[in-house]
């Protein structure tokens, strides 16, 4: 056995302990339900490969898709799941392509604070030893955030849709304020847009061929005139979305300083924080010293959309070395509707095992 | 060891490329009979031609096999992982200009720019159930260009000859394609985003990381001088 499957036997074995239920999942996941949750983007991360009856098929890039499905398929609530096992993500220079994955879910729908922070509690004791740096954060914060902003539903459903991609965000909400690279291009279109009808302006423009109808093109159009319509976000506004999302301090100081913008459209999400960081405090946690950014996991985690965390190793070549959150909206989308409330995390045997001093493998 | 020079075997970017090394004083010729690819190269010693198909030449390059290669800039982009990595782009050579751009039908005048694409996308998973379909061979520069504008909801679905004529066939909303003139795309009904291209590509001179340098030092420099380049150091040509 390599060092790294006796750190992961051993990091499975604690979470057994701690009440989980060992799960396998198949290598070979259909493509086609990853795409649609992570976007084409995926492709540059995962490996694809061809089934002649199954179609496409992707190595597991990671264990949450099918601990999610196998859950909806027979689990109760609540639920805790575990797994290790190798996952596949392509990779520029050295990195490793193939590595184990030690993970633990938990599906509770009762008190989202409790969970968070036995997930949490659960990583920091497992990974006591090792001297990482704790990170914290919350998407929904950034959530409450944008449906907060003084603008229409549908400038925050197209910022809401970009959380996850921080320079298109950025953009968006330059352009929302009347400013940036793609506020002249904007005004250009909308100039032309107003020129006539918009179905007398399709007619115009050439013949009418593919799957996008003309009702759709006249529908954008109509929402592009409305839009336009609108006044820009006021610029105090993104002032204090553009603070919020560069916010780094520690967890409890962070709580004030929020607390202390006034903003109402934040008060729940921050009530939950609070919850969140008291449910940390009876587990132990020193939560006037954990690390807490606004932004944390915006970029390498996709579908989180509550608590994030992250242990992060003093070694600047090292990718972090766990990573986990809340993800409801993800089994909102893979039930189709029907949302698990679902906080886990995964934590990379070999990583620790290059920590140790020893060969990673 | 003689230094391999691999050059385009055959059609106009063969001609353009003798005729850019021709202009340096450097004469590219073919050898034998008229459909055996073989070639010379005078004015400099030591080194061999070797004609291949410009698709082929990325891999040949990535691999080692030629010290150095003419290709267009796409198919390296394209063709080779991190391709930095693999080779060194020497001289941009000013012909084959050909740009990589994405194009919409003409129909569609809520889209001008890729801002809009990304907005046509979300509208159009919510009301057809599916990813909006952009058409190309390129998967690799199309995906990383539309990953670094933001762009989320498309799926790149493969084409791999007649591009144009795949959103009239309803396989796919949009493409991505290499445009010369711009004509085809006209003729079938489509228009050109104005943001800037997903890559300008022309053909281009690259020496190979892989390739064994210390061997074929004396005849590199020679026509390093000839050309009037000079070669990085990482080549180990010193």
């Amino acid at each position: 056995m390599s060092m790294s499957e006796a750190i992961a036997a051993d990091l499975l074995a604690q979470m057994q302990a701690a009440g989980a239920q060992p799960v396998a999942a198949g290598i070979l996941q259909p493509a086609e339900t990853l795409l649609d949750l992570y976007g084409e983007d995926i492709r540059a991360r995962a490996y694809v490969t061809q089934d002649p009856g199954l179609g496409e098929m992707m190595l597991r890039p990671d264990f949450t898709v099918p601990v999610v499905q196998a859950h909806m398929r027979h689990g109760a609530e609540p639920a805790r799941y575990c797994y290790s096992g190798p996952v596949f993500r392509k990779q520029e220079g050295a990195r490793a392509r193939e590595y184990l994955q030690t993970g633990f879910e938990l599906f509770a729908r009762e008190d989202a604070a409790k969970a968070d922070a036995e997930v949490f509690a659960l990583f920091a004791r497992l990974l006591e030893r090792y001297g990482l740096r704790a990170v914290t954060g919350d998407i929904g914060i950034l959530k409450a955030a944008v449906a907060g902003l003084e603008t229409s539903p549908q400038r925050k459903a197209a910022l809401h849709r970009h959380i996850w991609r921080p320079a298109r965000f950025r953009a968006l909400l330059e352009r929302m304020g009347g400013q940036g690279p793609l506020h002249a291009p904007r005004t250009a279109l909308v100039h032309r847009l107003r020129a006539a009808p918009a179905p007398e302006l399709v007619a115009q423009a050439g013949k009418m061929i593919g799957l996008r109808s003309a009702d759709e093109i006249t529908e954008r159009v109509a929402a592009l005139l409305t839009d336009a319509a609108h006044p820009p976000i006021p610029r105090d506004q993104l002032d204090r979305l553009e603070w919020l999302v560069s916010l780094a301090a520690p967890a409890r100081s962070a709580l004030a300083q929020m607390r202390a913008l006034d903003w109402p459209a934040l008060s729940r999400a921050l009530d939950r924080l609070a919850a969140r960081l008291d449910a940390l405090d009876a587990h132990g946690i020193d939560t006037a010293t954990l690390a807490f950014e606004t932004s944390f996991g915006r970029t390498t985690m996709e579908y989180y959309d509550g608590f994030v965390f992250g242990f992060i190793a003093a070694r600047t070549d090292l990718p972090p070395v766990a990573t986990g959150g809340r993800y409801d909206a993800l089994t909102a989308r893979l039930g189709e509707g029907a949302t698990i409330h679902a906080v886990g995390g995964v934590i990379r045997p070999d990583l620790l095992a290059a920590m140790e001093g020893r060969a990673c493998d | 060891m003689r230094l391999k020079l691999g050059v385009p075997s055959k059609g106009r970017l063969m001609e353009s490329t003798f005729a850019w090394f021709a202009a340096r004083g450097v004469r590219l010729r073919r050898t034998g009979a008229s459909r055996e690819y073989a070639g010379a190269v005078d004015g400099v010693a030591g080194i061999d031609l070797v004609l291949l198909a410009a698709s082929e030449i990325p891999r040949e390059l990535a691999a080692g096999r030629i010290h150095l290669g003419v290709t267009g800039s796409d198919l390296v982009r394209e063709g080779l992982v991190d391709w930095r990595a693999q080779v060194i782009e020497l001289a941009p050579m000013g012909f084959g200009h050909a740009d990589l751009i994405i194009a919409v039908p003409q129909a569609w005048v809520d889209v001008d720019t890729l801002d809009d694409l990304d907005a046509v996308a979300a509208q159009f998973r919510a009301r057809h159930g599916f990813r909006l379909r952009i058409a190309t061979k390129y998967h690799r520069l199309v995906r990383e260009y539309l990953r670094r504008h933001g762009v989320a909801d498309y799926q790149l679905v493969d084409s791999q000859g007649a591009t144009e004529g795949t959103v009239k066939h309803l396989t796919a909303e949009a493409i991505a394609d290499i445009s010369s003139t711009g004509e085809t795309l006209t003729a079938n009904h489509l228009k050109i985003l104005q943001d800037p291209p997903v890559h300008c590509s022309q053909a281009t001179l690259f020496a190979a990381r892989a390739a064994d340098w210390a061997q074929a030092r004396a005849a590199a420099a020679a026509l390093a001088q000839r050309l009037d380049l000079a070669l990085p150091a990482e080549l180990g040509t010193g």
